[in-house]
């Protein structure tokens, strides 16, 4: 398709010394993404975030800036919360992937969720779902977590719309849920 | 970004053998990803260090021995760190943010050397010893300048030794959104040598020991012995985040609240 390759000859640096153009890398990668086991072949040069909006079609999962700051990306790596824009997805051969997809029980929200709907934890959402996973490592890791913790622990996610307060509360009142009090 | 060819290596002498030309060590990525995203790096071949074993940290007696693919987060919370350095482990707690710690390892910053990282400031302060599959480098033969370290084109570091300290602390006053180091300085009560002082993120040639106040500060170990001393503004960046005067003062404060924390 003429698009796809457009899209390879800008991707591809012009005369880089050999003057061939370089085959084009593909590797196997084999992971869980919510609890559902994939196997594809991607390039190598594939971001992961890409991987899982695009491959995956799990479109919950949001690119926010070209600089690897503003979190929309936010995803659970072996439970663990990291930027799927800054990783490539074949790092994430034999992994456990958890998206904002993957969090409800059912129909039922997980708690963190409920809590960003309850207490108006958003305005236009694109932050939202990378909130959302941070907060729930935030909260597992700290049931407790004071209100300046929980600014602290969400310093890596940049919300443009509600100056914060909001997804505050929501935190404190999902860590209430969570830790059962 | 660029094509390029994704390799993970089996061990550190395969690592080695992967390394050609226009290959590239990948560690945590947190740096690399972002640059080649940027197309401001294009290797054409990544060696991924993931199952190399070189995630670790003990206690050696004199030091603490940080595995290169340690994590920022597990150096923030180890028990050995926090026991033995614990201005270390803080150090490793506000590095980037949490996404960023999960991910980032000791070994990539330090191959790295970004003028604004944190590390640096740590292994200078501390006299940290770099182990590489080739050598022991000491801290104060490493870093040669921005982003310029002492490391041969296939040199891989394997850990880091951080004697330990009397006290030690770091202060930094982090960019808002990045979380470098628009000024960082680590201050260390060695043990035999002194006091040392660190500065990151200031320096246009990277991190730097500042002797005045090393020297004002063997005198007296308190942030007022800081307050005459000289910081010159020459040979600190000024950028769009703060010009060199404003670093220098930055510098200044940092040294202080750096001070004041190991006497905590």
């Amino acid at each position: 398709m003429l698009s796809e390759m457009l899209s390879e000859m800008l991707a591809t640096p012009p005369n880089k010394g050999t003057g061939r153009r370089k085959v084009r890398g593909m590797v196997k990668i084999c992971l869980t993404v919510n609890g559902a086991s994939v196997n594809d072949d991607v390039p190598d040069n594939m971001l992961l975030v890409d991987f899982i909006r695009e491959r995956l079609k799990l479109t919950g999962t949001h690119v926010g800036c070209d600089t690897s700051q503003c979190g929309a990306c936010v995803i659970h790596l072996d439970g663990e919360s990291v930027k799927s824009c800054s990783m490539l997805a074949a790092m994430a051969d034999g992994k456990s992937v958890t998206t904002i997809e993957g969090i409800a029980d059912g129909e039922t929200l997980h708690p963190m969720q409920e809590a960003f709907h309850q207490n108006h934890g958003l305005q236009c959402g694109f932050c939202t779902s990378g909130m959302v996973m941070s907060a729930i490592e935030l909260v597992t890791n700290n049931p407790n977590a004071s209100e300046q913790e929980i600014r602290d622990g969400l310093e890596g996610n940049i919300c443009r719309c509600t100056g914060y307060h909001n997804i505050v509360k929501s935190v404190q009142a999902a860590a209430q849920v969570m830790s059962g009090r | 970004m660029y094509q390029t060819r994704y390799l993970r290596a089996a061990d550190v002498a395969d690592a080695a053998a992967k390394l050609d030309d226009d290959a590239k060590l990948l560690a945590g990525g947190m740096t690399l990803l972002p640059t080649m995203k940027q197309r401001l790096a294009s290797p054409e071949v990544l060696v991924d260090l993931a199952d190399c074993g070189l995630s670790g940290i003990e206690d050696t007696g004199d030091a603490i021995k940080i595995g290169a693919m340690t994590r920022h987060v597990d150096v923030e919370r180890s028990e050995i760190v926090q026991r033995a350095i614990p201005g270390l482990a803080a150090l490793a707690s506000h590095i980037g943010d949490r996404q960023v710690r999960n991910r980032g390892t000791i070994g990539g910053s330090l191959a790295n050397n970004d003028p604004s990282a944190c590390y640096p400031a740590a292994a200078l302060a501390l006299s940290a010893t770099i182990h590489t599959n080739a050598r022991d480098i000491e801290a104060e033969d490493y870093f040669l300048g921005m982003f310029e370290t002492a490391l041969e084109e296939d040199e891989i570091i394997l850990a880091v030794s951080f004697p330990k300290p009397e006290a030690a602390a770091y202060a930094k006053f982090p960019n808002p959104a990045s979380r470098y180091a628009i000024a960082g300085v680590f201050v260390a009560r060695t043990t035999g040598d002194g006091v040392h002082v660190a500065v990151t993120g200031a320096g246009d040639d990277g991190v730097f020991r500042h002797a005045a106040m090393e020297a004002a500060l063997n005198i007296s170990f308190t942030p007022a012995a800081l307050d005459d001393v000289e910081i010159s503004s020459d040979e600190m960046i000024s950028d769009i985040h703060a010009d060199a005067n404003y670093r220098a003062g930055l510098v200044r404060e940092m040294a202080k609240r750096a001070v004041t924390a190991c006497q905590a």
